[in-house]
């Protein structure tokens, strides 16, 4: 089965009609999910300012992972279920979205950097912990975390517009191959 | 006291004219609002959650409110310079709009207490020495940002 069968067939669940055609459902969800960047995001980036030396030198990168990493780790998994939920509500014009491929693709990048930080990075903390400017690839990882999440805000953001949907045409044809839209959606 | 005339001088400044001519402005705009929203959210949990007693709590909450004050008011100005041309481009609308007025209102309420009693509450250890006092504290701040942030997230679906 193909992905955009997949999505199709989701749309036609009773659940993500519901959602779709609810009143509040989706409202509230929608606002859960924006409301959370602030303990999501917000926590994400005091980490990585600290990463960077740029915030309280005086408080050991360690502090911040076991007393602030938690708040992000619930931050995170709300986002996760309420973002499912949005997707589910409306689930063909967001696989198709541009903007929601290019922030699931700029996740895993965010994903890779906080693997590659913590199987790579964070195990020689005891060296580094103290330091108000801790070293090069610290601040690195640091950095990306930032931008990458940053332009997540972003590209999510820009999934509410329709200005690349594939109902929407003509379009370029490179933006109809990018949203995977079908020769059908292009008039071709 | 009629606003009408003021909203609707708002509503025709170039600035809103320009973002409601503009197929990209309000996106971009609303983006940058969204960025400054999630900064100021952790510059103001890390210290109410350590008013609450939870996060960073070894460390004094005057330190953590003296570092993070920065980024509170970068945060407040990102969201002020975005935040005015948005509304600018739709002030009719958000004058009849109730989740605007909750929004206004709270936001008024929240810089006042954060700059006076919250301030002084961190400042002054009145937290460490009576810890029911910096839990109230942390307890009205959040509740009145998420009143800015209800009333915020609503004026689009009204």
């Amino acid at each position: 089965m193909s992905l955009l069968a997949f999505f199709e067939q989701l749309a036609e669940s009773s659940w993500s009609i519901e959602l779709h055609e609810s009143q509040y459902a989706y409202s509230v969800i929608e606002s859960l999910h924006v409301w959370t960047l602030c303990l999501f995001f917000g926590t994400v980036a005091l980490v990585d300012l600290r990463l960077l030396g740029w915030i309280m030198p005086g408080v050991p990168v360690s502090e911040f992972a076991r007393r602030v990493l938690p708040w992000t780790i619930a931050g995170f998994i709300v986002m996760v279920i309420s973002g499912t939920l949005l997707v589910y509500a409306i689930p063909v014009r967001t696989y198709q979205s541009i903007f929601f491929r290019g922030k699931m693709l700029l996740m895993v990048l965010a994903g890779l950097n906080v693997w590659l930080f913590h199987s790579r990075v964070y195990p020689s903390f005891a060296k580094w912990d103290g330091d108000a400017v801790p070293p090069r690839a610290v601040r690195v990882a640091g950095a990306l975390s930032l931008v990458l999440w940053t332009s997540i805000i972003f590209s999510g953001r820009m999934i509410a517009y329709n200005w690349f949907d594939c109902d929407r045409q003509p379009q370029p044809a490179i933006i109809n191959f990018l949203a995977g839209c079908t020769a059908a959606d292009s008039g071709h | 006291m009629d606003l009408l005339p003021f909203f609707q001088w708002c509503y025709d400044t170039p600035v809103g004219d320009a973002i409601r001519n503009s197929n990209w402005l309000f996106a971009i705009i609303e983006a940058f609002h969204l960025v400054g929203l999630g900064i100021l959210g952790g510059a103001v949990l890390i210290v109410d959650l350590r008013l609450l007693g939870v996060g960073l709590r070894k460390q004094p909450v005057a330190q953590l409110w003296a570092a993070t004050q920065p980024w509170l008011l970068g945060s407040v100005i990102l969201l002020f310079v975005s935040g005015i041309p948005l509304f600018l481009s739709e002030a009719i609308k958000c004058l009849y709009s109730f989740p605007f007025w909750v929004k206004m209102t709270s936001l008024l309420l929240v810089l006042l207490f954060t700059f006076t009693v919250r301030r002084r509450v961190v400042q002054t250890g009145a937290a460490s020495e009576r810890p029911l006092a910096g839990r109230l504290t942390a307890i009205i701040s959040l509740s009145l940002w998420f009143g800015v942030a209800w009333g915020g997230r609503w004026i689009g679906y009204s």
